[in-house]
């Protein structure tokens, strides 16, 4: 019996104080005909032991390939104490701070955290996180349309370097509510926003920018941020956090900033793990606050006068106001923010910058030596912070193929986003440039 | 408080070890790039291990107190789960790597599919949603685009009970449904008349939970069942307290169309101070078109297992994408480890002491006095109080005692849900407490309360012996700090 303690005699007495004569007339107001006898498809118990070899088996059959695909998830240098101290129980073992006097680390934690991106996004107020960066983007459109209500047309205008997934979710999360997401015009030779091609008048709800953008271009953030606001629309930007060392923060982004920012909170200390759980980050101008889904840490004082945390707003959330919530949120990604304030911490603004630089200078090593490739070039001209996109003479798949028997995971294939064979690669700070050029080397080997 | 990370920090200090080489050519134009520098912490390595270590002791947790919290399900979280979740393969495969790299993963997903289809009687399971609330969220949503597969789009109405999670309502709303609230009899159960008088050619379906919030397991659900099929409306199950039936009864079986289950709770991944969540949906036939991408799917090739994803060519009527990647996918394998490690006979265990608990604790503040919300009923995983006379009588209410428990070192239960029954705590102690702990709780109880009653002793200034004494909520949200800014110290 894993993890239950009781004693033969524990549960003779308990059944004794209950009154019953057996666990089994505990169940007896759940109709006879319901019942099932036993579980067929969940295998026999097994021991720490076996599970840990079977899990080892399984690991290994996954092996640790060295990995140049970013696309929305990013390996960085996780420093050992980020998860060494996010796992101590008193962190991994607790729920949600509703009891504020017993869970002012969580708390504290979160304060830190909601200072720490509203000072790297350049933004007021910070939630205390959402699910991931895809999801947040559904819930920033709906925390839109809810904040500009002048404009009742629920479009969303997404620039064309918008990562397609987070479409894709803000359209299932969203779609429901009268929202429609449409693209702006592309400019094929940059990636970017075509502004000689941009309508006026559509009367936008918001207007949705990420820099850097999914093929890995900069975007001129601050004259589509000025002209979504002509419009009349909301400024959202998604913005890659550990990019925001080196970028503009989205609070700067043209005349008036950018109204809400969103992004994927993954790079910050948290490992690749499949795709989660990450954490989505929000932060947005101090008006906006009260449309802003999702729990938020307050400080305040306590009875002696002493300050303390808690959860403030909770008007806003789903378990007061039920159907009138901003959000059926319940939950933050409360265990990942914690391993993203204590990364933050450890690394500084310096550290992050550094990790930055370092990504970029990687990216630019690899981006040079695999255009001298015959068949290799840019997809698009123009400046790139830690990933782009390449233009390939064949199809993508078939070299990815080679290049994963070589233990290279190459890149994401970019063929369908673009509409050409294209290729989207990424090398951080993990890399080497022993690393690199021996990419380089296997990747001209399979070009053959 | 503990002073501020960026309280401890000083111009020019670092956590050297953590920095890689430098790289100072960065070809970026300047009007790209940012001028100002965000004010992060600059702190040693030992510095920022201390002041974490010492907030995290400021943390109740499971690991450290016993957490009776009601509908959360606070059991032990074993330590091999995380452990072998974070092995570097696990930890260090891109969501995007190729299935030839992730034939471990994905067999884990695949079979940690094909328990929980056993364990819930569902036909199909996606796990990409990534707490309750969205695995809700993917429910109402498969509802929705069942009726309208069929030209059935005035079917807009989503009933749901006076008892159930604020998600519910909320997630109805998001989906663009209206609610219709129905109330509960006296006994606990739903008030059919009042479900008979709601029902119509408009009813999309209906949210229930079972065991419900008060505790108790809904005796008719085959009725209710039968009679929203017969209107034309599915029936949505909401797993929170499925910790309660494991083994015992399953929701397919009481002819739920569409369930997500809170892997958090019942198979005892982290709550982590506040999610990560996970919320798996199952599904019967009728819904299998329509589920949630991706899914793992499995073929033989020449008598060998591939695994490989199922996405928009393979379900082309799923309702879509709910996360950026495959949901919480180290959560999920957590998730797997700890069902292997309990197997089959161990998921009837877990149902059987969840239940011995909450019964045993039941009958113990029964007989102390307590007055019970459903007197005449079993409890399920979890039982409500209500201290409605106390709280006239001795002005003692739920909150003046979650607060007095917080000084004799336990944690408090939920107070205040369900919203129907007045001064109410909703106790779940699970399976993994001992009759020990048990025992001591109940003291600490009888204790409050005789204090209350005998010596007059109030807790409106309680808790006393926490880092912080009980805090101003209205100040909090009438005079907003939410972010440390030094100028305005």
């Amino acid at each position: 019996m894993p993890f239950i303690p009781h004693t033969e005699k524990d549960t003779r007495e308990m059944l004794a104080a209950i009154g019953a004569d057996s666990i089994e007339e505990l169940f007896d107001e759940i109709p006879a005909e319901l019942r099932i006898d036993h579980l067929r498809g969940v295998p026999e118990a097994h021991n720490e032991m076996e599970v840990s070899r079977l899990m080892r088996e399984r690991a290994a059959m996954d092996g640790t390939p060295m990995c140049f695909i970013g696309a929305g998830a990013y390996e960085h240098h996780i420093p050992t104490a980020v998860w060494d101290i996010a796992t101590r129980g008193e962190f991994y073992s607790a729920y949600t701070p509703y009891q504020a006097e017993a869970s002012q680390g969580t708390l504290q934690t979160i304060y830190e955290y909601q200072t720490m991106i509203t000072e790297l996004t350049g933004l007021d107020v910070s939630n205390a996180s959402l699910y991931d960066g895809a999801s947040a983007l559904a819930e920033a459109a709906l925390m839109a349309v809810r904040t500009n209500r002048r404009v009742k047309t629920g479009l969303v205008l997404l620039a064309p370097g918008v990562n397609p997934v987070y479409e894709q979710v803000a359209v299932a999360i969203a779609g429901a509510q009268g929202l429609t997401f449409e693209r702006l015009p592309v400019d094929a030779a940059t990636g970017n926003v075509s502004f000689d091609k941009l309508e006026a008048g559509r009367n936008p709800v918001a207007v949705v920018t990420q820099q850097p953008s999914f093929p890995g271009t900069l975007e001129d953030v601050d004259r589509l941020s000025d002209w979504a606001h002509a419009e009349g629309a909301l400024v959202i930007a998604i913005a890659n956090p550990t990019s925001l060392a080196l970028l503009k923060a989205p609070g700067h982004w043209g005349e008036k900033g950018a109204d809400i920012a969103i992004g994927e909170g993954q790079p910050l200390g948290v490992p690749l793990s499949s795709g989660g759980p990450y954490f989505g980050y929000m932060t947005c101008k101090q008006q906006h606050v009260r449309q802003m889904p999702g729990r938020i840490v307050g400080r305040t004082t306590d009875l002696d006068g002493n300050p303390g945390f808690a959860l403030t707003l909770q008007a806003r959330e789903q378990h007061i106001r039920r159907t009138k919530a901003t959000s059926n949120i319940c939950t933050n990604q409360g265990l990942m923010v914690t391993a993203a304030t204590i990364y933050m911490s450890l690394l500084g603004f310096q550290g992050l910058a550094t990790v930055a630089r370092r990504s970029h200078a990687n990216t630019t090593r690899l981006v040079d030596g695999l255009c001298t490739i015959d068949g290799v070039s840019r997809l698009y001209d123009g400046p790139y912070f830690h990933e782009a996109a390449l233009k390939l003479d064949r199809a993508v798949a078939p070299l990815l193929t080679a290049l994963a028997e070589q233990n290279f995971l190459g890149g994401f294939d970019l063929t369908d986003f673009a509409d050409t064979d294209a290729l989207l690669v990424c090398a951080t700070e993990t890399k080497t440039d022993a690393d690199i050029d021996a990419y380089i080397a296997a990747f001209t080997a399979a070009m053959g | 408080m503990s002073e501020l990370i960026f309280e401890k920090s000083r111009s020019g200090r670092r956590a050297f070890a953590q920095a890689p080489v430098d790289a100072p050519e960065i070809a970026i134009p300047a009007e790209l790039l940012r001028s100002d520098e965000p004010r992060l912490p600059e702190a040693s390595e030992l510095q920022t291990v201390r002041h974490f270590t010492r907030l995290s002791q400021k943390n109740f947790s499971i690991d450290t107190q016993f957490y009776p919290l009601g509908s959360c399900t606070m059991k032990y979280n074993p330590r091999a789960c995380n452990a072998l979740a974070l092995l570097p393969e696990f930890a260090g495969r891109h969501p995007l790597g190729p299935v030839s790299h992730g034939q471990g993963f994905l067999a884990c997903m695949y079979e940690l599919q094909e328990m929980l289809k056993d364990v819930t009687g569902m036909k199909g399971v996606s796990l990409t949603p990534m707490a309750g609330a969205q695995g809700e969220l993917a429910g109402v949503a498969m509802i929705k685009a069942y009726h309208d597969a069929r030209g059935d789009a005035e079917r807009t109405e989503i009933i749901v009970p006076d008892a159930a999670h604020g998600t519910n309502p909320a997630t109805a709303n998001m989906c663009g449904c209206t609610v219709r609230e129905i109330p509960t009899g006296p006994d606990g159960d739903v008030d059919i008349d009042a479900l008979k008088a709601v029902l119509g050619p408009k009813t999309a379906g209906i949210m229930l939970t079972n065991p419900s919030t008060l505790g108790v397991f809904e005796r008719h659900i085959k009725d209710i069942a039968d009679m929203v099929h017969k209107a034309g409306g599915l029936l949505y199950y909401d797993g929170a307290n499925l910790n309660a039936i494991l083994g015992k009864v399953r929701p397919g079986d009481m002819d739920f169309d569409v369930i997500h289950m809170n892997l958090h709770k019942t198979f005892s991944t982290p709550h982590g101070g506040g999610g990560p969540g996970s919320g798996a949906v199952g599904v019967n036939k009728r819904l299998l078109p329509f589920m949630p991408i991706p899914v793992v799917g499995k073929t033989e090739v020449d008598g060998e297992a591939l695994y490989d994803w199922l996405a928009e060519e393979d379900i082309p009527q799923s309702i879509g994408r709910l996360s950026g990647f495959m949901g919480n996918s180290g959560v999920l394998l957590r998730a797997y480890v700890y069902m292997r490690m309990i197997g089959r006979d161990g998921m009837e265990r877990i149902a059987e002491y969840a239940t011995l608990n909450a019964n045993y604790l039941m009958a113990r503040l029964r007989d102390a006095g307590f007055e019970l919300a459903y007197p005449g009923r079993r409890a399920s995983h979890e039982f409500i109080i209500t201290l409605k006379h106390e709280a006239k009588s001795v002005n003692l209410t739920a909150m003046d005692v979650a607060k007095a428990l917080l000084d004799r070192n336990f944690h408090a239960p939920t107070t205040y849900f369900p919203l129907l029954v007045p001064e109410c705590l909703l106790i779940e102690p699970t399976e993994t407490e001992s009759k020990e702990t048990l025992d001591n709780f109940v003291a600490a109880m009888i204790d409050i309360a005789k204090a209350a009653k005998e010596d007059g002793v109030e807790y409106k200034e309680a808790p006393y012996r926490m880092p912080v004494r009980r805090l101003d909520d209205v100040k909090a949200a009438r005079q907003l700090d939410l972010a440390y800014r030094p100028e305005s110290e």
